[in-house]
């Protein structure tokens, strides 16, 4: 208790350091599964979807993010076992952000997608479990996120599949594509803005002072998707395409009009991942702030201080500047045949599960809900070739996470407890 | 930033060299017609340089070939059966070797075609070459029915096109019957080892359509699956 006392300040500061730090590793090593699909399939530039990245990214964060923080913080440790020692959470938060960070870092640098959530919840649980006690985890939400690994990519290629088939369905295979691309393409959008302005309304205008009734919610959601329909329409009106063209290019045009509404899916995914992603970095950072500013008690429910949440969301849009526009370089160069229509599936129906998995508090992945979903779109017969083979590097390196962020949050943990206890 | 992260989930697509590769196959082909111009007039010189030609563009082919084998590894998910894909592309690869076995043969021979002839095969050459581009016709399909999943009204296209072949394909066989009998009434008058070698020409002449046909059945098998 007097450590907290004494260093209570010093705790803060480290924790916001390493918060910042994991945020920014967000940003670093999932700027490619946010922006990659839209990159590789040229419906925007690299500096374009740096910036949109930076937009959306911390709109989501702010805006939205509030919510799967508390899943973080209270789901997979009991946080009574830590009432007598509060200063071994407080410890234990910031190792675990310090060594989610760092492996964030080294899977950044070898090219590996991991997911940042789980690093996160691994490096709680190893601090949790080896440092306290194994009785402080809750192991069936360990076993829920085990389970996630095959959930979460099953729903989103689900989803990526209809979505993909509708497209097909209502556009390519009939007579004049381009035109049902017209006609339809703006549906699509009304689709993505309602996904997306749902999830802010219900989720992130609460910290921001706002609230709306449930009927209101669903209005504005209404009211914005038309809004992002409205602007697609004019957007896709303006397209120059070549109207005396064969059939063979009637495909060509098809896609400009998707390249247009892979715009609004980038966002709708670089939002979802903000919203959802930025949690692992605030959510210990929360909980530092809260015990220490608590002065050693672990309330049920704190409000987040102000600056959390900027804070966070600072830190990503940093790991974009920083790493985007090396990753984004090796993506347009590395692609081939990612055409928008397809792009356009596996976001949305990405976005689409992050933001359901949002709703029911799960920590889930947003890496693993894109690997799904391209897969989706590939058992559509959509995609000329999947290599299964980095999708399979891709699975083992999820579940290399998990231990690897418990055995470095472990480590730092014993380290800090070393120099202040 | 190694080639493992997400977007190396996607790999090289086969469907763009498939196309090329059949569109040097028929190249191959193609180029018998002057080579035959030449031949027709003794111009041996410039046969020569013809059947080099053909000769180079199917050794293009092949490496074309050998790449497409090299980059379909294993562990690739595609939406189409590789098994089907690898025949097709076999199949692909005969009609060039073919071109080259009809030109490396009439060279080697300084083979002469009966003047009564030349008309009525040069029709029917270019009959047979007609099967092949209807093949690569088809082949070239292939993209816009990876646009549409495979699905629908591009595979009748397709089916169309195949039917068209079939179609050209049952010309050059009525062609081969009538050259044939010309070429019988005309026998007494030639050297004999010269008619064995223009019944095998005629022949393999012929089995160019026979092999676009068989491009043609393949891509047929391969949109039928799923």
């Amino acid at each position: 208790m007097e450590i907290l006392v004494n260093y209570g300040d010093t705790l803060i500061i480290l924790a916001a350091l390493v918060g910042f730090f994991m945020a920014w590793g967000i940003g670093a090593n999932d700027v490619a599964n946010a922006m990659g699909t839209s990159v590789g399939s040229k419906a925007l530039t690299i500096k374009q979807a740096i910036i949109i990245a930076m937009i959306f990214e911390f709109a989501g964060a702010y805006l939205a993010g509030g919510e799967v923080t508390s899943t973080i913080r209270k789901g997979i440790i009991d946080a009574s076992y830590f009432v007598d020692i509060p200063e071994q959470l407080v410890f234990g938060m910031i190792a675990a952000l310090f060594a989610a960070a760092t492996w964030l870092l080294i899977a950044s640098a070898l090219g590996w997608p991991v997911s940042t959530t789980h690093s996160i919840v691994g490096a709680i649980i190893g601090f949790a479990a080896i440092g306290v006690s194994t009785d402080t985890v809750a192991w069936g939400k360990v076993g829920g996120i085990v389970g996630s690994w095959i959930v979460t990519p099953l729903i989103s290629g689900v989803i990526a599949y209809l979505i993909f088939n509708s497209a097909q369905k209502l556009i390519f295979d009939t007579d004049n594509p381009y035109k049902q691309a017209r006609r339809y393409v703006p549906v699509y959008m009304f689709m993505a803005g309602f996904v997306l302005s749902l999830v802010t309304i219900k989720k992130g205008l609460k910290h921001i002072g706002l609230e709306l009734g449930t009927m209101e919610g669903y209005m504005w959601a209404v009211g914005v998707a038309l809004l992002v329909a409205i602007a697609g329409k004019v957007f896709i009106a303006r397209i120059k395409f070549d109207e005396s063209a064969e059939k063979k290019h009637h495909y060509a045009n098809v896609e400009k009009v998707f390249a247009v509404l892979m715009v609004v899916t980038a966002c709708c995914m670089a939002f979802a991942h903000g919203s959802n992603d930025v949690a692992n970095a605030i959510g210990p950072l929360a909980a530092v702030e809260g015990i220490v500013s608590n002065n050693g008690e672990i309330a049920k429910k704190t409000a987040l201080a102000w600056w959390i949440l900027p804070l966070g969301g600072l830190g990503i849009v940093a790991g974009l500047a920083l790493f985007g526009h090396r990753v984004m370089a090796t993506i347009g160069k590395g692609i081939t045949h990612l055409t928008p229509s397809r792009g356009f599936a596996a976001e949305l129906a990405a976005a689409c599960t992050v933001v359901i998995a949002s709703g029911t508090g799960l920590p889930i992945s947003t890496t693993q809900t894109l690997v799904g979903a391209v897969l989706g779109v590939g058992m559509a017969r959509g995609i000329a070739a999947i290599n299964l083979g980095v999708v399979r590097n891709i699975v083992i390196s999820w579940v290399i996470t998990l231990p690897a962020g418990a055995g470095m949050s472990i480590i730092f943990f014993w380290a800090l407890n070393a120099y202040f206890a | 930033m190694s080639g493992n992260s997400i977007l190396g989930v996607f790999a090289k697509s086969p469907i763009k060299p498939l196309e090329k590769h059949i569109r040097v196959a028929t190249k191959a082909g193609r180029r018998l017609v002057p080579f035959f111009a030449a031949a027709e007039e003794q111009n041996w010189e410039l046969a020569e340089k013809e059947r080099a030609q053909i000769s180079k563009l199917e050794k293009e082919a092949d490496t074309i070939k050998r790449q497409i084998r090299v980059d379909l590894p294993g562990g690739l998910f595609m939406p189409v059966d590789r098994a089907d894909l690898l025949a097709l592309l076999t199949e692909q690869d005969k009609i060039a070797n073919k071109a080259k076995d009809i030109a490396g043969r009439v060279l080697g021979r300084k083979l002469d075609v009966p003047a009564e002839l030349k008309a009525k095969f040069n029709t029917y050459l270019s009959r047979c070459l007609d099967a092949t581009e209807k093949a690569a016709d088809a082949i070239n399909e292939l993209d816009d029915l990876l646009e549409t999943g495979f699905k629908g009204r591009e595979v009748d296209i397709v089916n169309n096109m195949i039917q068209q072949l079939d179609v050209i394909e049952d010309d050059t066989d009525t062609m081969q019957i009538e050259l044939r009998a010309d070429l019988l009434a005309l026998e007494n008058e030639l050297n004999p080892v010269d008619v064995m070698f223009l019944y095998q020409i005629i022949e393999w002449v012929g089995e160019l359509a026979d092999q676009a046909e068989r491009v043609g059945a393949r891509l047929e098998i391969m949109l039928a699956r799923k």
